[in-house]
């Protein structure tokens, strides 16, 4: 082989791609283990307000999600626009909150039950008095450890 | 291209790759990267009947006030007061060490009295949780610093610890009441 040829046409030689499928599958895995599917169907809208002074929520599994906003557009003909409180995959009122963390409790280890925390995520635009009632709630509940939800952001 | 050998033919991989990026681009369209993040709070326990007493120990000057009604303006300490001055405003309640006679004598008593009305905007009062929670993180990094030499979020768990008790974060919401205007 000759470093220096000199015969006529030079050809590009053909990129292999034979590890293409290899660098793919990497980023597939990776995808794959740090997707996370969505688990309950939203049927309020909520944008989280934005605020600078917050800290992640660790143990996903021990963190139970209360939703507050007005519903969104299909599910307005028959539950209006006012706000409204959603756990699991229903519409729930106020009273039934007390039964959630019962629910969310039994099926944590006993061990666990002082470190759940509860996640408000409310509306940006949702009033004060409903989550004055939902935290009142929580507290007759005893499920003190709460966190607002926001998102990051400055004013 | 054949083989000369007589056995299992080749088994052609070249859609392997257009396998996999079906998957790839499947996983990228479903994926939600977001993590959770709020602003942590903890709320005080139902009040039992006993309970009422120590209330009037604290001295009225250690408690900053912070009223939010429903037009989401803010009296604080009895003057209207814009958002944007909270967090120097409670900066300077904390840190006044006796200064002024009317204000907190120490950190250690300092406790900030939040009330909101019913018909505040979540986000005016997550704005002000948050400034309050800012007006304590600028306190505690300006305490380590000159303690440890370090930002609050980087000292180990015993410094920590002694900062928090330096500045203890007491934000207090009183019982829901109804301040002045309608929902």
């Amino acid at each position: 082989m000759s470093k220096f040829r000199k015969d006529g046409k030079k050809r590009m030689p053909a990129i292999s791609t034979a590890s293409l499928p290899d660098i793919v599958f990497m980023l597939l895995f990776f995808f794959m283990v740090t997707t996370v599917m969505r688990e309950t169907t939203l049927f309020v809208s909520v944008t989280t307000p934005q605020a600078t002074e917050i800290k992640k929520l660790k143990k996903k599994s021990l963190v139970s999600y209360i939703y507050i906003g007005s519903p969104v557009k299909r599910m307005q003909s028959s539950y209006g626009t006012a706000a409204r409180i959603q756990l699991n995959d229903a519409f729930a009122s106020v009273d039934e909150i007390q039964e959630f963390i019962a629910a969310e409790r039994e099926a944590r280890d006993e061990k666990e039950i002082p470190y759940m925390t509860t996640s408000i995520k409310a509306d940006e635009t949702v009033k004060m008095g409903i989550i004055t009632d939902v935290k009142q709630e929580l507290r007759k509940a005893n499920a003190l450890k709460i966190n607002y939800s926001t998102r990051k952001g400055t004013y | 291209m054949a083989s000369k050998r007589r056995g299992l033919p080749e088994i052609n991989a070249g859609s392997m790759a257009d396998i996999a990026f079906l998957l790839l681009i499947f996983f990228l369209v479903t994926t939600t990267m977001d993590q959770d993040t709020g602003i942590a709070r903890k709320l005080p326990p139902m009040p039992e009947e006993e309970l009422q007493e120590d209330d009037s120990q604290i001295h009225a000057k250690n408690i900053y006030t912070v009223l939010i009604n429903s037009h989401n303006q803010l009296l604080v300490e009895g003057e209207l007061m814009d958002i944007s001055q909270l967090k120097d405003g409670a900066k300077k309640f904390i840190n006044n060490n006796g200064i002024d006679p009317n204000s907190s004598e120490n950190p250690e008593k300092a406790i900030i009295s939040l009330q909101n009305d019913r018909g505040t905007e979540y986000m005016t009062y997550i704005r002000v949780q948050n400034e309050l929670a800012a007006a304590y993180t600028d306190l505690r990094n300006n305490a380590s610093l000159n303690e440890f030499g370090e930002r609050y979020a980087d000292l180990n768990k015993t410094q920590m610890k002694e900062i928090r008790k330096m500045y203890p974060q007491k934000i207090s919401e009183a019982e829901p009441k109804n301040i002045g205007g309608d929902e």
